[in-house]
């Protein structure tokens, strides 16, 4: 929980400092390969729900199965 | 002759009944995109199988997403569990039963700027468990958009009642700490971080399961009691993930995610896939998937007497056990040219094989032998999924 908060508030600061003065290394036309839906960490959403349903039914452990919310970032 | 019901094979798992499923649901509801773009307008119809351990499970989902005013992205899923059980627990302790679960499910996405917002709501009704989730979350992307960052909280309250037990009833109170990110590394490489912390306050036991302990005045040797649980765990998993686009069009992943829990509970998964498009029409995945898992601390396949410890569990599910999947999928895409208000489409066929290799839960079918050396349980199961997707 700690790890979660100071991950958290750590990132949001350095969003807010650091957004502005990093230059992206990959550069938007760079991301084709990136952008290609094989790719995708969550391609069909409908179905990695359902396995990890499966999952957590017959496993001690649970969390952590997201997709991290991300994706290509290549809007 | 005492009968009762013991396992609900999806819907009490380790713990619970269905307290797990509703975040999960709303992980299919709540959008997987980055933060500066909406989720794609999208339809998904699937049929689910489940065949394994004497336990069938079948039913659909169905997924819709849709824009409007340009900001939002609306989201809704409807999902059915239709269960037929005779599992190891049921066999050895109880009857076969039949029952469903309904679930639905609803997100809202709000994008602003590099920022976007999800709520959502789930509630799933069975006869004997409600369970109801509200989620909030919130992502951004960062860096030139190299970068996604993501958090998350989901509230839920769920009520328990036992079958043919009027008096019995009792509360869950669940609460979900996301984070996320995702990182472009290379051209070619990217890179997903999960933390999730979930805490539970309640009635955590399945109120149907029991433990057995040495007993020499029952013929077989041992007798049965009700489990006891704790009525607080916290857990905390984390999972790194990798995606690698290979020289030519086709992609590896690798995943590796860390469990434990206040119960004990320690596990390590890993994953590796491949995903390869054979042509503009078809593509092929594969995946081998490896869980390993330690008990729980107050699990035991046979305790020493009766009401041995405070707490006392036989769930297999908090045993010490391996289990091993090995995946093939073919997606096939229709519909290319589009038709209608549809822009494409894809039809997409999912089969999983599982094995369950348990390393302390013993297969008690074999009567006459003496408590103890009964021989490791043990299951294979299939799940299939086929559905179509529509692009909209």
């Amino acid at each position: 929980m700690k790890l979660v908060r100071s991950l958290g508030l750590g990132l949001l600061l350095g969003a807010a400092t650091g957004a502005c003065s990093i230059e992206p290394w990959v550069k938007p036309y760079e991301r084709d390969h990136i952008a290609d839906p094989i790719m995708s960490f969550d391609r069909d959403p409908v179905s990695s729900a359902y396995i990890h349903h499966v999952y957590e039914a017959r496993e001690g452990a649970r969390g952590a199965t997201g997709s991290a919310g991300g994706g290509c970032g290549c809007n | 002759m005492h009968r009762r019901r013991v396992i609900r094979p999806f819907g009490a798992p380790a713990i619970r009944p269905f307290a797990w499923l509703v975040p999960i649901a709303l992980a299919a509801v709540s959008g997987a995109s980055p933060a500066g773009v909406l989720p794609e307008d999208r339809a998904d119809v699937l049929y689910h199988s489940y065949d394994g351990g004497g336990v069938t499970i079948d039913g659909p989902s169905i997924l819709v997403r849709k824009q409007f005013a340009g900001k939002f992205s609306a989201s809704a899923n409807y999902y059915i569990d239709k269960v037929s059980s005779a599992s190891i627990d049921v066999v050895t302790t109880a009857s076969p039963y039949d029952e469903e679960r309904t679930q639905y499910s609803l997100g809202l996405d709000y994008l602003r700027d590099r920022w976007m917002l999800n709520l959502g709501f789930s509630s799933s009704k069975e006869n004997d468990f409600d369970a109801e989730t509200f989620s909030i979350g919130i992502s951004q992307d960062l860096f030139g958009d190299l970068t996604t960052i993501s958090l998350g909280y989901s509230l839920g309250d769920d009520i328990v009642t036992r079958r043919g037990d009027a008096d019995f009833s009792d509360t869950i109170k669940r609460q979900h700490y996301r984070l996320g990110i995702s990182q472009i590394l290379t051209q070619n490489l990217l890179l997903g971080f999960s933390y999730e912390t979930i805490t539970d306050e309640g009635f955590l036991n399945n109120p149907y399961r029991s433990v057995r302990y040495l007993d020499d005045s029952s013929p077989a040797g041992y007798s049965y009691e009700p489990e006891i649980y704790p009525r607080t765990r916290t857990s905390d998993a984390g999972a790194l993930r990798l995606r690698y686009y290979l020289p030519y069009r086709a992609a590896l992943h690798w995943e590796y995610r860390s469990y434990t829990d206040t119960w004990d509970i320690a596990s390590d998964t890993f994953e590796m896939g491949y995903t390869h498009p054979l042509n503009d029409a078809i593509t092929l995945e594969a995946k081998v998937r490896g869980y390993s898992q330690e008990r729980a601390e107050f699990y035991s396949d046979l305790f020493a007497y009766e009401q041995f410890a405070n707490f006392i569990a036989r769930d297999k599910e908090l045993s010490s056990f391996d289990s091993t999947t090995f995946r093939l999928g073919v997606s096939y895409r229709i519909l290319p040219g589009g038709w209608r208000f549809i822009e494409r489409g894809s039809v997409n066929l999912v089969w999983d094989h599982i094995f369950f290799d348990y390393k302390d839960f013993r297969d008690l079918r074999q009567p006459g032998l003496t408590p103890g050396t009964e021989p490791l349980y043990e299951f294979d199961a299939d799940v299939v999924q086929i559905f179509v997707s529509f692009w909209l």
